[in-house]
């Protein structure tokens, strides 16, 4: 176990590329107790979410969901997120990492005292909700034989409420791995029988209990963000790759100004997928990238991807070396190892 | 599980076995459970130099990279090619497959600072995760 934002989590249970195999074969299970999740209600709920975050809250219907980001002033990140509508359309929970929850719920929470006249109630219930996520190829075959939910009718990025292991759920079909799967929001004290329930019915299918490791390099190679690697209060959207969850013409939101005038003069650094092509070792977090031996960024991620046998990651470089094809030197124990940029994600589900 | 009683080990969970002036050297049971897969190994050539406690390779898995340290002074007479190109052999086979260098020993006195296997499994107990 190692402690991780103030929990104390597994790293593995039987091995990371085990694990890993086994939710892009199967199906695993993930304790995700330490995420947080807020809640935004009132007639103004709507204009509230619109002016802390990046993409379009109006565009949800009631039991979607989307990717977002808490912008800061200065167009940088606070945080990545999702934001769900609730199914019955009374107002929003907001989900956050669980590094940044108490840094994303004063944000929220002073935003709004910025805002006195609006009628808009926050609510931190982290402490009272607890989250497991089954994600693979056969999850929604291991779900669907303890849930009362008509599991086909909950879209990507949509939930619905329902009865699961005998536990009063919120089934969203979201995930961090790139595999097809569900995220429960549970009361705290529900997730243990969830768990259970849900590993009692999916063993006999291969499901797994996946630790904090084999989590990384799932989203690694499905080239999912990392708050702290891709994302950071000095890195902007468009420079992480993440153009298309901010919308700049819906209207004023914090840091607008700041993105729109990147968008403008086009991002200075930009967020590159690559591989290694020569023995070295794999690319880490905070590794120099250098080309034609001149620093040009760093390493944001980087692993052996236990699906491609490769050693991939992802890089944020000055814009003028970006480019598919074109080469990178990835700075290894001080000894430069020759990479290739590739197109991103790593790793695509068949469909 | 009890180490093998014919090996010495070191503070930094290397073990050793001992033939004449000629030492092999590998990575402890215990330290590859702690690191994991194991992914990656760099290893010095036949004819490098190594010095007692100094790094002389590195091992990666997935979740870190980690030096490996030379348990004495000596000269490589061997590496192991088969594991430089089937890593994994360090998490299934430490003891025997996952042999890394063979090292002629300079001065064998400094094999008297290495510990023994039960030594080094109580050591290993208390250290934890390292």
């Amino acid at each position: 176990m190692v402690p991780f934002a103030g929990w104390s989590m597994p790293v593995q249970y039987t091995g990371i590329l085990q694990e890993h195999r086994a939710v892009r074969s199967a199906a695993g299970l993930f304790d995700l107790g330490h995420m947080g999740q807020v809640q935004v209600a009132g007639p103004d709920a709507v204009p509230f979410l619109q002016a802390i975050t990046t993409n379009d809250v109006a565009a949800l219907q009631p039991g979607q969901a989307q990717y977002s980001l808490l912008p800061n002033e200065r167009g940088g990140v606070i945080d990545d997120i999702i934001v769900y509508r609730e199914p019955d359309g009374s107002g929003f929970m907001v989900v956050v990492n669980a590094s940044n929850t108490a840094k994303d719920v004063g944000w929220i929470v002073e935003q709004r005292a910025k805002r006195p006249d609006a009628d808009v109630e926050i609510q931190d219930v982290c402490a009272g909700t607890g989250m497991v996520a089954i994600q693979g190829p056969l999850a929604e075959r291991i779900v669907m034989s303890i849930t009362d939910a008509d599991l086909a009718s909950i879209e990507p990025f949509s939930w619905r409420e329902g009865l699961v292991a005998g536990v009063k759920a919120r089934i969203a079909r979201t995930g961090y791995t790139g595999e097809d799967g569900f995220e429960f929001y549970v009361a705290n004290e529900d997730a243990p029988a969830l768990w259970d329930g849900l590993m009692a019915t999916g063993a006999e299918h291969g499901l797994q209990p996946i630790g904090l490791g084999a989590r990384d390099t799932l989203r690694l190679e499905a080239r999912m963000p990392l708050y702290g690697n891709e994302l950071a209060d000095d890195i902007g959207p468009l420079e992480a790759g993440l153009g298309w969850a901010v919308k700049l013409n819906k209207g004023d939101f914090v840091g607008r100004d700041a993105i729109a005038a990147m968008k403008e003069s086009g991002p200075p650094r930009r967020t590159v997928g690559f591989k290694t092509v020569e023995r070295g070792g794999a690319p880490r977090a905070h590794y120099p990238v250098m080309v034609d031996g001149e620093p040009v960024g760093h390493v944001t991620s980087g692993a052996v991807s236990p699906t491609l046998g490769e050693n991939i990651g992802l890089a944020l470089v000055d814009r003028e070396v970006a480019g598919v094809g074109r080469p990178l030197e990835i700075l290894i124990r001080d000894r430069p190892v020759r990479a290739i940029q590739v197109k991103t994600p790593f790793y695509k589900r068949e469909r | 599980m009890a180490s093998p009683s014919d090996l010495k080990f070191t503070r930094t969970h290397e073990w050793v076995r001992l033939d004449g002036d000629v030492a092999t050297v590998g990575i402890s049971d215990h330290a590859q459970g702690e690191l994991g897969d194991i992914t990656y190994l760099e290893l010095p050539e036949e004819g490098d130099q190594v010095s007692q406690s100094q790094p002389f390779g590195i091992v990666e898995s997935v979740k870190a990279a980690s030096d490996i340290y030379a348990p004495f002074d000596g000269e490589v007479v061997e590496r192991n090619e088969d594991v430089l190109e089937a890593p994994e052999l360090v998490n299934s086979s430490p003891y025997e497959q996952a042999w890394l260098l063979r090292i002629r020993l300079s001065d064998p006195s400094q094999i008297e600072s290495l510990m023994d296997a039960s030594s080094y499994d109580s050591y290993a107990e208390q250290a934890g995760p390292h």
